[in-house]
């Protein structure tokens, strides 16, 4: 193992583990409160979901109150996922990620702990406006005008403690996973800014309005949520496994691809809608050419794991976060595929839309949420996970549920579309053909809700409870850990 | 420049290029487009005021768009043209004053730009917003009943009180009157008409 540079893989050596802990301990308490507070919003966003699901196929479920319609439940789920889940386990990931690559104590402490507790009262906020009639019907910005002012306030406390901790780095070499971290911290806030200003303050008028939505919201995954996804995975790959990131140059390639496409691809969006072609065309080249960088991250990761596929069986973290990875290949492949003309012709305006984003942001972002946490939350509390059998159900009932949950709304979605592009077909039989189909999307909807559940379970026993029997790393078969690859 | 550098000054570059191409040179070519002036002085497209204004509120705040688009694609992509939702397919001219525009991304109901030309009865809009089912058997659209006042005083019988169809009738001593909202929402679906022919697309 290189000293100088502490490529993040191998065997701790005695040096590196009294660095580590320190580090580790510094961010604990923030990092601690950004993860529970969003796994809280996980559960809370878990029921909203629900309901939506439930109310597609059974339209008067709680249907006497304007509170609960489905047109404020759903961006009320939208909302709490992105901003409450998302969000602020995606930060503490990040903090977390952030301090040990640049070998910091985390700055700040009070500020960031302030932050998340503002964070809770602004996601609880907004979704409350959004109960009561005030949303504004923008997809992924339904928070009203002045709320998005208290986000860009904590998104500048976030940005410049991750700063400051690269800025005061510790070690010369900047790992791949710091780039992305520094992409999300940099475009994240920048995007926020310009969205609202844009669209909340009318600086764009008109359809331009559509054009910067899209934009915002096709980078909250592209430009926030991937970047903080992939640092985790190409953080955590090398470190479980043992061994090194395959190469180095494919790494570099998939960044840079990544961050000059991605952020072009929103206006696929509005293929077929009332904007200037070249503008849906440009959309259309940037989600193409986003198979550069995801190809070179597929076979970058796929290399790294090669022949070492049997520790899936051992680690859970692993588990979770190869599980992540080949959705991010999968969802980014269908993605591309779906900004063509001829095949958003059908997708378009259908459930098949809403399965590949739930195959983004859950089965890819989520996953490897899970699996960094489960990795972090050893390392924060000094404590092992109580029990292998919880983690193992979280992971069967989410990989299971959302399974069920992208194959029966891409099938029904896309015979939706075929359906809906044929004149002869009466509009009410596109409804009622996808009735069986939503109640499979309730049912993995209740088998997701079951694993979240089970996960916070696990996580308030490893961060409230005192004492630990548990010996050693918690694995899903301990007889078969022989590497000490966990460290 | 080193290799810190270039990672700042790369990842900024790479967003504000895509900020502008997505949104400031749109803005630029479509910003200042204007209404069409027809000869007898009338303008289309039209600001909404008063009841269509608040209906549009009440649009948003019930997120309708959630469910129901408003833009027609042009002919030979999709069938919208086919299905009725149109003559003609949207274009930006046709949202100049739309903040925001409400083009929605889901049609689990159907496209909603030409509504008040497809269906121009209140009488309709007010029961089907009341019960779905009634005017549309087999829609999963949720009831809005919220949306109207129940009078069971023994009262004369109010001009805008809905007049149910026999098998849906709640009974003699049962009044449902639209509320402000629910009729402030009516008059804005019926705005709903992007006919008007533009420039843009050629007869």
């Amino acid at each position: 193992m290189d000293k100088d540079t502490d490529t993040p893989y191998g065997m701790p050596e005695p040096s590196t583990v009294t660095w580590r802990e320190g580090v580790d301990r510094s961010t604990a308490v923030v990092v601690m409160a950004f993860v529970a507070s969003s796994v809280a919003w996980l559960l809370v966003g878990s029921g909203f979901a629900l309901v939506a699901s439930i109310k597609l196929h059974t339209p008067g479920f709680l249907g006497d109150w304007a509170w609960l319609t489905f047109g404020r439940i759903r961006p009320a789920h939208l909302n709490t996922v992105i901003y409450g889940w998302g969000s602020m386990a995606g930060i503490g990931v990040l903090l977390w990620l952030t301090a040990r690559l640049c070998r910091v104590t985390l700055p700040f402490r009070l500020p960031l702990l302030v932050a998340c507790v503002l964070w809770n009262v602004a996601v609880a906020g907004g979704t409350w406006s959004i109960l009561a009639g005030h949303g504004t019907s923008v997809e992924w910005l339904e928070f009203p005008y002045h709320w998005s002012f208290v986000f860009a306030g904590l998104f500048a406390i976030l940005m410049f403690s991750a700063l400051t901790m690269f800025t005061r780095r510790r070690v010369s070499h900047i790992y791949v996973s710091q780039w992305y971290l520094l992409g999300s911290v940099l475009w994240f806030p920048f995007l926020y800014a310009q969205g609202n200003a844009l669209i909340h303050g009318n600086l764009a008028t008109g359809v331009v309005q559509a054009s910067a939505n899209w934009w915002f919201a096709h980078n909250v995954l592209g430009l926030w949520f991937t970047p903080i996804g992939l640092a985790a995975v190409y953080y955590l790959l090398p470190k479980i496994l043992g061994r090194p990131i395959h190469s180095y140059y494919l790494s570099i390639l998939g960044f840079w691809t990544l961050a000059l496409f991605y952020n072009w691809a929103g206006t696929h969006h509005l293929i077929g809608g009332p904007i200037p072609a070249w503008l849906v065309t440009v959309g259309t080249v940037g989600s193409v050419m986003m198979f550069i960088p995801v190809t070179t991250v597929a076979i970058n990761h796929h290399m790294t794991t090669k022949g070492h596929f049997d520790k899936l069986r051992i680690s859970p973290t692993l588990r979770f976060i190869v599980f992540g990875a080949m959705s991010y290949t999968v969802v980014s492949f269908q993605g591309s595929l779906q900004a063509l003309r001829t095949v958003n012709e059908v997708s378009h305006f259908t459930h098949y839309t809403v399965a590949h984003a739930h195959l983004g942001v859950y089965s890819f972002f989520s996953m490897v949420m899970f699996g960094s946490i489960y990795y972090i939350g050893p390392r924060l509390t000094g404590r092992e996970w109580p029990s292998a059998a919880l983690i193992k159900g979280h992971f069967w009932l989410t990989a299971v549920g959302m399974a069920m949950y992208w194959v029966g709304l891409t099938w029904g979605g896309w015979f939706q579309g075929l359906a809906m592009n044929n004149p002869d077909i009466p509009f009410m039989d596109t409804v009622l053909m996808m009735i069986p189909y939503l109640w499979s999307r309730t049912l993995a909807g209740v088998l997701m809700t079951i694993g979240h559940v089970v996960f916070a379970v696990s996580l308030w026993r490893i961060f409230w409870l005192r004492a630990s029997d548990v010996k050693g790393p918690t694995l899903f078969d301990p007889s078969a850990a022989v590497t000490g690859g966990e460290g | 420049m080193n290799r810190v550098t270039l990672l700042y000054v790369g990842i900024l570059f790479t967003v504000v290029l895509s900020f502008a191409g997505l949104t400031i040179v749109p803005q630029q070519q479509l910003g200042s487009l204007e209404p069409i002036v027809n000869d007898d002085g009338t303008e289309y497209p039209i600001e909404p005021t008063g009841l269509v204004a608040h209906g549009r509120t009440v649009y948003i705040s019930l997120g309708c768009m959630y469910c129901h688009s408003q833009q027609v694609r042009p002919p030979g992509f999709g069938a919208d043209i086919e299905r009725g939702w149109g003559n003609r397919r949207t274009v930006a001219r046709d949202h100049i004053y739309d903040r925001p525009p409400l083009l929605g991304t889901m049609r689990t109901g159907p496209d909603l730009a030409n509504i008040g030309l497809r269906q121009p009865s209140s009488d309709w809009h007010l029961l089907h917003l009341y019960n779905p089912e009634i005017t549309s058997p087999g829609s999963i659209m949720p009831p809005f009943s919220f949306l109207f006042d129940e009078l069971t005083l023994e009262i004369e019988r109010p001009y805008d009180a809905l007049s149910f169809p026999p098998e849906w009738d709640p009974g003699e001593d049962v009044i449902i009157v639209p509320t402000f909202d629910a009729r402030a929402l009516v008059a804005y679906l019926k705005s709903l008409n992007a006919s008007h022919t533009v420039p843009e697309v050629p007869q």
